[in-house]
């Protein structure tokens, strides 16, 4: 069980029951919370909710489709930036936060379009990605003039946009949701895109990611448009991205153009790479862990955080290698697996003993 | 079935095919000898898509589809189960047969084909890199066939596999080309298996097919020593 939720070795199957309990484990457990946490607490872990979702992004796009995308701050800030402008403009917050989606999602189609079909390698994917959200940056730190106006919102460059508007009830559009309630919000939605998330994994289209991620030339041979997949997942991602800028815009509140700065982007990496690539629990277990570890490290007048915390996750990434998550969620499985490892042993022991060719000399495109 | 007339191909600016020309009936088993680096698995990857063809055509039940990119000649009924098997090694072998399925709609192909490979049906849970050699060429295999192809490109499925399975994979084949109605060009070096199976034999030399022979001429030696001697 525990491996089942922690390892994901078998994305594709759809969640037992226990998966579900363990989802309704972690609502009741945020959704507890605010009743026995000091305020400053929720108001800190508020903000941690908008991360997750990026985090889930990036998860997602990297562990499940093997797309390496270094810039998904482009739409993070994107979303947040879109929901501000058009909540201020219009004093509407429900649909400002579906805008927030969709400009993600729109982002991420135009530029994801030119990558995926341009069959541009993976690596560059990486740097176009994380060109295309410093440029974001550069851009928006560069309208502190008057004249950079959208609707009757200032743009404000390096300073951002303070006056983020809270989030109000859908129905009655006059009464904004307090601090406990837009905590519960952040949770359930963060919640439901894990779930979403997952559940899309159950899904052939889901399937098909994963052998992607696999084999993509294989993926192709079996008679998948494996690009289609791509910019779709890459688009999905990008709506995840812009929706959880909104949260995290709203949370601090503010939109800044450091939404989509290299650090930001940094740390989405690291959020990912610590708390499990290849499973979607890790990388909102990343957040959680990271961010509350800088915020306990700035309080121990260590001076050096960014030192420290470096410090603290080359040493983390080099014991666990695949992560936090999986790798607890790997310790029971290591029971099982030594009935396989004694299976392989013996089989390669009795291979061993016949003059044939060994079976892992396959010539793998050697082009004859 | 597939006509190939003047099929040109390479990697880069270095040619590798020039002037293949061959046909395939429906219902055929082609074998495809010669030596290594005379071009055999770059003519699959050509008819596949996988490398442009730099001239020439190719013709796929009256199609032609040289332009056409790798997925869609998938989706026209074109399976290729590549050398070194390229099974998802992460995936169960369950997903990987999911995988081949693309071409089917509806009804899962899977439990028609664990009749016929009733050896996958114990380790429909296991991922594809816990298998054996044999085992992941027989699941690749499957693989190709839940995507119902009509035709069967294989290259080397004996390589690196004991004697034991490599009789085994040839019965196999040789029952299911009948039953699923199966036209195939087995590209192999394995002269005993290639006999057994081929009712044509294909000999290539320096990138062009230079004779067509008898699958019991392998038997002659003389030419064997001709085509394929060192």
């Amino acid at each position: 069980m525990v491996h089942g939720i922690l390892a994901m070795q078998h994305p594709s199957e759809r969640p037992k029951w226990w998966w579900w309990v363990f989802v309704a484990g972690l609502a009741a457990f945020f959704i507890t919370m605010p009743f026995h946490l000091e305020i400053f607490v929720i108001l800190e872990m508020s903000r941690f909710f908008g991360m997750a979702m990026l985090a889930l992004s990036m998860g997602f796009l990297w562990g499940f489709s093997g797309i390496l995308s270094f810039g998904q701050t482009a739409f993070f800030g994107l979303g947040g930036y879109g929901f501000t402008v058009l909540a201020l403009n219009t004093g509407e917050t429900t649909g400002s936060v579906f805008f927030a989606v969709a400009l993600g999602a729109a982002g991420a189609g135009i530029l994801g379009y030119f990558m995926i079909y341009g069959r541009i390698s993976e690596i560059y994917l990486s740097v176009i990605t994380l060109v295309f959200t410093l440029i974001l940056e550069k851009g928006i730190r560069a309208t502190s003039g008057d004249q950079y106006v959208i609707g009757k919102v200032r743009l404000n460059g390096q300073n951002g946009i303070p006056t983020v508007p809270q989030l109000d009830v859908p129905w009655n559009t006059s009464v904004q949701l307090d601090i406990n309630w837009f905590f519960w919000v952040g949770a359930v939605v963060m919640i439901l895109v894990y779930i979403g998330l997952r559940l899309l994994l159950t899904t052939p289209f889901g399937r098909v990611l994963v052998g992607i991620r696999e084999n993509e030339r294989r993926t192709e041979l079996l008679g998948y448009d494996t690009r289609r997949y791509k910019l779709g997942a890459f688009m999905l991602a990008g709506g995840v991205a812009g929706l959880g800028g909104a949260f995290y815009a709203i949370s601090i509140p503010l939109a800044h153009p450091e939404m989509f700065s290299l650090g930001r982007a940094a740390d989405v990496i690291m959020w990912v790479l610590v708390g499990g690539k290849g499973t979607l629990i890790g990388p909102i277990a990343g957040v959680f862990a990271i961010e509350h570890f800088k915020g306990w490290l700035g309080t121990q007048g260590v001076g050096q955080v960014t030192l420290v915390l470096g410090a603290v996750l080359i040493l983390f990434v080099l014991v666990f290698q695949r992560g936090l998550v999986p790798s607890i969620g790997s310790l029971p499985g290591l029971w099982q697996d030594r009935a396989a490892i004694g299976r392989r042993l013996g089989e390669a022991a009795a291979q061993a003993r016949r003059p044939v060719r060994r079976r892992g000399q396959a010539r793998r495109g050697s082009g004859a | 079935m597939l006509e190939v007339e003047g099929l040109g191909a390479g990697y880069g600016r270095i040619p590798i095919l020039n002037g293949i020309d061959f046909s395939i009936a429906r219902g055929e088993i082609v074998g495809v000898l010669g030596h290594n680096g005379m071009g055999k698995t770059t003519l699959l990857r050509t008819l596949m898509g996988e490398i442009r063809a730099t001239g020439g055509v190719i013709r796929f039940e009256d199609e032609d589809i040289t332009r056409l990119a790798m997925h869609r000649r998938a989706r026209l009924g074109i399976g290729y189960v590549p050398q070194g098997r390229d099974i998802y090694p992460q995936l169960s072998v369950m997903d990987n047969l999911r995988m081949g399925e693309i071409v089917r709609r509806g009804q899962s192909a899977v439990p028609e084909l664990l009749e016929y490979f009733p050896v996958l049906e114990a380790l429909m849970e296991r991922p594809g890199r816990a298998l054996s050699g044999g085992e992941q060429q027989i699941l690749a295999l499957a693989r190709c066939l839940a995507g119902r192809p009509r035709l069967l490109l294989l290259d080397e499925p004996t390589e690196g596999i004991q004697p034991s399975i490599v009789d085994q994979i040839q019965a196999k084949l040789a029952e299911l080309t009948r039953a699923l109605d199966l036209t195939v060009l087995l590209v192999e070096q394995n002269l005993r298996f290639i006999a057994a199976l081929a009712e044509r034999v294909l000999i290539m030399q320096k990138g062009t097919i230079v004779a067509s022979i008898a699958p019991e001429q392998l038997s002659d030696q003389a030419i064997v020593d001709e085509y394929l001697g060192i």
